[in-house]
């Protein structure tokens, strides 16, 4: 479960390129909930997951993670708590370590990282078992370097990393922007199946408002940092793209300036 | 080239070999650039000839040396993990700091150790001459050191370690504690170099304040020496690389040297040290440029 109360986030505060990026944002997702997070550019979509995963500390507010308050914890030590999958195909995992090597240091999230070995015959089964599962033929490539593979191969090993150790939360940040249009697909599929599989409470930010709806079971759109919709059940299930432009524009009163970013 | 330079070349070369290892630590696990080492290795050399001259065991000098070097790279990490200098002024001022540190460590510019009880002392007496026992001495700790790095390297720790410095990003959404990895990193890597001073000293009998200079060419040399031969892939031939790297290098100065139809001198071994690094960050790209033609 996530709960976020009155957070807000300023960029360059006291400068003339102040810009506030959060302000004041409410927002409560239930466990296992799956939620898709919508907006144009520099609506704060993803400084929210900055901030819910610690790499932005925000000015004001609380954010709680399965009751337990991480506003003020560093990355690393909520990391236990949070798996994530970026945008960057490439920032996810490291390109000069093998294949199961990225998946070792994923496996060990959120626990203490001793000196026995990293990889032993049993987690090397484990690896090879789950990369079965993905379907991609990699389980034969354990040892083969993390840059030796395409953007989608990576993105699709980042979320299997996002589940190798229990997390509270998934935070997806645009995860499919980056790839071509039949590998996006297959990682929407393999994103389903995991939070399914898993039930983890999920973030999902996105740019098209299709896969917003057709994602999950909740769907919450934000503007220049505050949360101006939030729709769920069966108000959301009789939504198509044209009827969530209009609630938007509704709701702001106005044009949206830049529709080529909310329609696919 | 005779027995004795060759050998002696290879003594040399294995010595720095350690300092190989520290500087592909900080440079290539962690993409720390460091320049401590020029400070670091005269460290490890006068704590190591000033508790040895005051007739303390040698290898507790070892030990002190190892620790005195990690302390160095403490400083630097401290300098730019807490207070966010730059990491190569942070080695810098660290480096020049070390300077006057050693100076007082030894009380004088410089210790010799003739006559003095070192760790190869029990070995000179098992019927090898001193030029065979030097470099098999040194060669038995480096290969500890290797298997030790390798080792701790390949532990969930280590594997920690190396992707603090290829990725921090991802690193610490993994959970990792990037600071706490550049500060053990940066202490194992100058306790190596201090190690490497502590073996210097006592192999060529005396500790001075000005073998420092030009340090870290000697490690980088080795390391991309190593890597330009090798090409490695795991960590444990990167390692052998610098072992290597370090041993060929030494040997291709003492050539340089000892040719006497080139009509160089001992003066001019900074210039060839720059040439033969020059040619060596050189030759992987004439290779990479003709693969890709």
């Amino acid at each position: 479960m996530i709960r976020v109360t009155g957070l807000e986030v300023v960029f360059g505060k006291g400068t003339p390129l102040e810009k506030k990026a959060l302000s004041g944002v409410d927002f409560i997702a239930g466990e296992s909930q799956f939620v898709s997070v919508i907006g144009s550019n520099g609506a704060g979509k993803s400084t929210l997951l900055a901030a819910i995963a610690g790499d932005v500390l925000p000015q004001a507010g609380r954010i709680e993670i399965a009751g337990v308050d991480v506003t003020r914890q560093p990355t690393a030590a909520r990391a236990g708590r949070i798996a994530r999958v970026f945008q960057d195909p490439l920032a996810g995992s490291c390109g000069r370590l093998t294949i199961e090597e990225n998946l070792a240091l994923a496996d060990a999230r959120g626990s203490r990282r001793g000196f026995g070995l990293a990889i032993g015959r049993a987690r090397r089964e484990m690896f090879r078992h789950r990369l079965k599962e993905l379907g991609l033929g990699l389980e034969g490539r354990l040892e083969d370097q993390m840059a030796l593979l395409s953007g989608g191969q990576r993105q699709a090993l980042s979320l299997v990393m996002a589940t190798m150790a229990q997390a509270n939360v998934l935070l997806l940040d645009e995860h499919t922007a980056a790839l071509d249009p039949a590998m996006a697909e297959f990682v929407l599929d393999l994103t389903r199946r995991v939070v399914a599989e898993t039930g983890v409470t999920t973030l999902m930010v996105t740019h098209s408002m299709r896969q917003a709806l057709d994602m999950g079971d909740r769907t919450v759109m934000l503007h220049e940092g505050r949360v101006i919709l939030d729709v769920a059940g069966d108000e959301r299930r009789n939504l198509d793209v044209e009827d969530l432009i209009h609630m938007f524009r509704k709701v702001r009163g106005q044009d949206i300036d830049d529709d080529s970013l909310l329609i696919e | 080239m005779s027995e004795i330079a060759f050998l002696g070349a290879v003594e040399i070369g294995l010595v720095y070999a350690l300092v190989g290892i520290g500087v592909f630590l900080a440079f290539r696990i962690l993409d720390f650039p460091d320049l401590t080492v020029d400070g670091s290795f005269p460290l490890g050399a006068a704590v190591a000839a000033v508790i040895i001259t005051s007739g303390i065991d040698p290898w507790t000098a070892c030990l002190a040396s190892i620790l005195a070097g990690a302390a160095a790279g403490l400083v630097t990490a401290f300098l730019n993990q807490r207070f966010g200098i730059l990491h190569l002024l942070a080695s810098i001022l660290t480096m020049i700091a070390l300077f006057s540190i050693n100076l007082r460590i030894m009380g004088r510019p410089n210790v010799a150790l003739i006559n003095q009880d070192t760790v190869l002392s029990p070995f000179y007496g098992l019927g090898l001459a001193g030029h065979y026992v030097r470099p098999l001495v040194v060669l038995v700790i480096v290969a500890i050191v290797v298997w030790l790095v390798a080792r701790f390297l390949r532990s969930d720790f280590g594997l920690a370690m190396r992707a603090t410095g290829v990725n921090p990003r991802m690193a610490r959404a993994q959970g990792v504690k990037t600071a706490v990895h550049i500060y053990v990193g940066m202490a194992i890597a100058n306790g190596l170099v201090g190690l490497a001073g502590a073996l210097f000293a006592q192999t060529n009998g005396f500790a001075d304040v000005t073998t420092g200079i030009g340090t870290i060419v000697v490690g980088l040399a080795a390391v991309i020496v190593g890597e330009t031969l090798f090409r490695p892939r795991t960590i444990v031939i990167a390692l052998i690389g610098c072992v290597v790297g370090s041993v060929l290098y030494r040997l291709a100065i003492q050539f340089a040297l000892s040719a006497d139809a080139v009509g160089l001198q001992a003066s001019d071994l900074n210039l060839v040290t720059a040439v033969l690094v020059a040619i060596a960050l050189i030759l992987p790209r004439l290779r990479g440029r003709k693969a890709e033609a």
